[in-house]
């Protein structure tokens, strides 16, 4: 199986502090990490991999030193890694990042998945994963928390907010994957003294042959209008038992205590 | 203070920190309260390729030395040294086998160690062969392909746990120590069994237990060297493994000695965080100062040992003593600076201040240590007068 694995480097959040003269905060001299989320669509590449053979292509777009998250990427497992650096690429957007990373994936190679970590802890959107299956014109699973092969394509199963889904894709699809689903493994000493070593594959705008005002600032339509966190859902409570009767049971008694019936 | 570590090293050490914070910090209080084997954690050691760290490529290890493996033992001990000495139980039950092994025995049994697929434990101590390991009178009697053991090892870490054990038995009880010889036991040979799990002051997560051989059937090629050299490969097998023990020794001053400084600067009292106080500085002084002497000391006699020096007992019996020692003041002092809180099990230097002191009692009680370290120095004397 030909995975491609997207990812993007990140502060470490643990790290950052605020600076008591300025409230703001401190992002200099703060080490820099996989995206935590990132981590767990590694993991399931892996898992895929160690399952059904093949290869594990880790691809990032981000400034030089993103090379590093890369390396990370090589020591758990992975065997390929490709970032994608260049000037032109500054200031851009999901939008624009989506477009960019879609070229840097196809010419990367053929996938049969391509997996992204469901948001960056970052910007919080979620919007890259789809953003990239939007412009390779393939279909997008998001909050995907198990994934195996079928003769066509893929079944997965799906995260939401009420339990999960289980879908089937044919052919080439891309996936967005939960914390839920795994923790990343450990790196081994192996895989350390090969991540040191490995040859990391530098793309700019030229070798993905993007059209120059689809990236970067100028390829970037987003005006951030307003931020603000949106209404917490509260006073949910799922009950869920190997045995349906347990779980009538368990409903009957917490209405009861609460005298609804 | 730079050690010059290789690149290779620093990245042992880098993973070794990893897999102390992330697996064993966040274990070894249950580990220990409810005396656990740490399995789980020796697997995820073996998975990041730390099993053979001194095992030679050509068996599947890392074809690192002495350097390499105290610099992970150390690193696990900041964490529990209940966990770094099961794992540092395998180099001591399997470098017999790389030093005195034939060629088969080292392809047969050295590979699955590199791997952390096996385990391994050394059999030596009884109840009455202690200090006077001399004293062995558990019996090899060679009758046709096989050598019969009878007898029973005591307190042997790993025991139970692991599935290759050397054991030195007496193949000729008239000639004394000469008469030892060292054999390989697979666990589940016939007439091989285990004593009950020994209840203990520290390293509870740790296995000790009895070796029983009752006509227990030994294969004759399962001899490591030959018959009459197995106190030789005891003592080697302990001049090699001392360091290990010094390690434990460094790692768990060293994670005693964070705990303290960290807890000093947010406890106050007197309207002062008690780091303020000069007494705790000057304990903390003197803890950070001891602490890097024994490292340096552990380094040092590693670097010896894998520059190929051929004799290094008292090398190696000074850093065991020196870093067991320190570790057991530092701990001490560790935990008279968490003042009450320190003897209550919810902070982790109560378990460190009773862990600490099996260092200075196993592979050669300090006592022990010192005789070696005495009479080489005299006899490094008396060859000055001759």
């Amino acid at each position: 199986m030909n995975i491609a694995v997207c990812i993007k480097q990140v502060p470490d959040s643990d790290k950052v502090t605020i600076d008591r003269e300025t409230n703001r905060l401190n992002r200099t001299g703060v080490p820099s990490v996989i995206n935590p989320f990132d981590e767990n669509a590694i993991e399931l590449g892996l898992q895929l991999k160690d399952k059904y053979g093949g290869k594990v292509t880790v691809i990032t777009m981000g400034p030089p030193q993103a090379e590093q998250a890369l390396r990370d990427c090589i020591a758990v497992g992975a065997d390929d890694a490709y970032l994608i650096t260049d000037r032109k690429f500054a200031g851009a957007d999901t939008w624009a990042t989506s477009y960019t990373l879609s070229l840097a994936v196809q010419k990367a190679g053929n996938f049969d998945v391509v997996l992204f970590g469901k948001q960056a802890i970052d910007g919080d959107t979620a919007q890259v994963g789809p953003g990239v299956a939007y412009f390779m014109d393939i279909p997008v699973i998001t909050y995907v928390k198990e994934a195996e092969k079928t003769d066509k394509g893929f079944k997965v199963k799906r995260v939401t907010e009420e339990g999960y889904q289980v879908w089937e894709v044919d052919g080439q699809a891309a996936f967005t994957v939960v914390k839920e689903a795994n923790t990343m493994r450990l790196p081994s000493l192996k895989g350390k003294m090969r991540a040191k070593s490995a040859t990391i594959t530098t793309w700019g705008a030229d070798d993905i042959g993007v059209e120059e005002e689809k990236i970067g600032l100028k390829g970037s339509p987003t005006i951030v209008r307003k931020v603000f966190s949106p209404p917490i859902k509260t006073n949910r409570e799922t009950i869920q038992n190997e045995d349906p009767k347990q779980s009538v049971k368990e409903l009957l008694g917490k209405l009861k205590e609460r005298k609804l019936i | 203070m730079e050690y010059f570590l290789t690149d290779e090293q620093k990245m042992i050490v880098e993973l070794s920190r990893k897999i102390t914070d992330e697996l064993i910090i966040p274990e070894r209080a249950r580990l220990d309260q409810e005396e656990i084997f740490p399995t789980e954690i020796l697997k995820k050691i073996a998975e990041a390729d730390l099993y053979g760290l001194y095992i030679p490529e050509a068996y599947g290890g890392f074809g690192g030395g002495v350097m390499d493996f105290i610099l992970a033992v150390e690193e696990f001990s900041r964490g529990c040294i209940g966990v770094s000495v099961s794992f540092a139980a395998n180099a001591l039950g399997i470098y017999p086998v790389l030093a005195f092994g034939t060629e088969e025995q080292k392809q047969k049994y050295l590979p699955a160690i590199a791997a952390g697929t096996k385990q391994a434990a050394f059999g030596l101590t009884e109840a009455n062969a202690g200090s006077d390991a001399g004293g062995v009178q558990t019996t090899a009697e060679l009758k046709g392909d096989y050598y019969i053991l009878n007898g029973t090892k005591q307190w042997i870490t790993n025991g139970g746990e692991a599935d290759t054990y050397t054991v030195i038995a007496m193949t000729d009880k008239a000639k004394g120590a000469r008469g030892a010889s060292a054999f390989i036991v697979e666990k589940g040979t016939e007439g091989f069994t285990f004593g009950k799990k020994e209840d203990k002051l520290g390293i509870r997560a740790s296995a000790t237990r009895e070796l029983v051989f009752q006509d227990c059937k030994v294969p004759k090629a399962n001899l490591l060297g030959k018959e009459g050299m197995g106190f030789i490969v005891a003592m080697k097998n302990l001049d090699h493994s001392r360091p290990g023990i010094a390690a434990q020794g460094v790692g768990l001053a060293q994670g005693a000695m964070e705990a303290a400084i960290k807890y000093s600067r947010e406890r106050v009292q007197f309207g002062k965080p008690i780091s303020a106080f000069q007494a705790n500085q000057h304990k903390i002084a003197n803890m950070a100062t001891e602490i890097e002497a024994a490292r340096c000391l552990l380094y040092a006699t590693a670097r010896t040992i894998d520059a190929g020096i051929k004799d290094f007992s008292m090398e190696s019996a000074m850093c065991k003593l020196y870093a067991t020692d320190v570790a057991n003041k530092v701990a001490n002092e560790a935990l008279q600076i968490f003042g009450g809180y320190g003897y209550m099990r919810e902070y982790p230097v109560e378990k460190m201040f009773r862990d600490a002191k099996i260092l200075q009692i196993y592979e050669g009680t300090n006592e022990i240590q010192r005789n070696v370290i005495a009479l080489d120095a005299i006899k490094k004397s008396a060859k000055q007068d001759k």
